[in-house]
């Protein structure tokens, strides 16, 4: 029967994404209807959590707009991401970055992995 | 009624509408279902006609159980029901019903057996209120009074108490029939329906819409 379940959402759920890790800056293209016309929108933020799996599949991306957090959670197959970005590579030691929250300035930035060469 | 199928509830999921949205869905693997047998006006007083689900292990099989079936020579089906469609003419014996007799955006009822929730208090079978949990109240999910003194020195019928709850026949109506797969036979239904996964459910056309 679980079989069954995967395999009636296989066909919704997206490979054309890049590989994305918690912490990662991510630059998330939303398509967003207004009345019959359609236009991008750039949502900017730290990956902060990944929830869920299969068709669920949420992420949590987090900014700070005018001094104000704001969060967004996208689940991650929907149709309506345009594309997804990495700006940069976030160095985290947890899964779940919700002590991000609780911070300002320097302490809520998370440190860059230098990633080497790929072979 | 004018279409029926019997068919056992697989589980829940989600998936995208064309415009983005998530639909909750539940999953039903719908037929293919035989027609057993016709109820006629003349012999049986009233036009039904007998659906069965899935085939019966060999060794399930009962002398009385494959005479029913020897009699319009079908196969021995685990599961009967029967409909009082409004076009049973149309259907003969031997006949098969498949899921795509209906079609994306029909409203259906599905009726089913619900979960079993065993001896439940009050709070959780008829969602009575609670007491309080603190400050010495002493009082916490109990069923309340039982009603006057001496008059009228019994407890009045229909008092809520606890009792067994779930496992009673549950119709749900005017859902949405989200995705037709024939290919596999399933339908996708949208929002909850009742009773355990791989249970028997049966879904109609809404007679309410």
């Amino acid at each position: 029967m679980e079989q069954l379940m995967k395999a009636i959402t296989q066909d919704q759920i997206r490979n054309d994404l890049p590989q994305i890790n918690i912490g990662d800056t991510l630059k998330v293209y939303l398509k967003i209807k207004e009345g019959d016309k359609e236009r991008v929108q750039l949502f900017e933020g730290i990956l902060i959590a990944r929830k869920h799996g299969g068709i669920n599949e949420t992420i949590t991306v987090r900014r700070v707009s005018y001094g104000v957090g704001v969060e967004r959670v996208i689940p991650i197959n929907s149709p309506n991401i345009d594309r997804i970005e990495v700006s940069r590579r976030g160095k985290v030691r947890r899964a779940k970055l919700y002590y991000l929250r609780d911070r300002v300035g320097k302490s809520a930035k998370v440190k860059e992995k230098i990633v080497g060469k790929e072979q | 009624m004018e279409k029926a199928i019997i068919g056992k509830k697989i589980g829940m999921t989600q998936i995208f509408a064309s415009d983005g949205k998530v639909v909750p869905v539940t999953v039903v693997e719908a037929g293919p279902c035989t027609v057993v047998q016709k109820k006629s006006l003349d012999n049986d007083g009233y036009e039904s006609v007998q659906i069965g689900f899935t085939n019966l292990k060999e060794k399930h099989i009962t002398k009385p159980i494959k005479g029913h079936f020897d009699k319009t020579g079908t196969a021995p089906k685990r599961f009967l029901r029967e409909f009082r469609l409004n076009d049973c003419a149309a259907l003969n014996v031997g006949d098969e019903i498949k899921c795509d007799v209906f079609a994306e955006a029909d409203k259906v009822d599905v009726i089913g057996i619900s979960k079993g929730k065993g001896f439940a208090g009050t709070v959780k079978r008829f969602r009575t209120h609670r007491g309080p949990m603190a400050h010495g109240s002493g009082y916490h999910r109990g069923p309340g009074s039982m009603g006057a003194c001496s008059t009228p020195s019994r407890v009045l019928k229909g008092k809520k108490l606890p009792g067994h709850m779930g496992v009673d026949r549950v119709t749900v109506l005017n859902l949405e029939v989200v995705k037709v797969d024939a290919e596999r036979n399933l339908l996708l239904i949208k929002g909850a329906i009742p009773g355990p996964k791989g249970g028997i459910v049966t879904v109609r056309n809404a007679i309410k819409a």
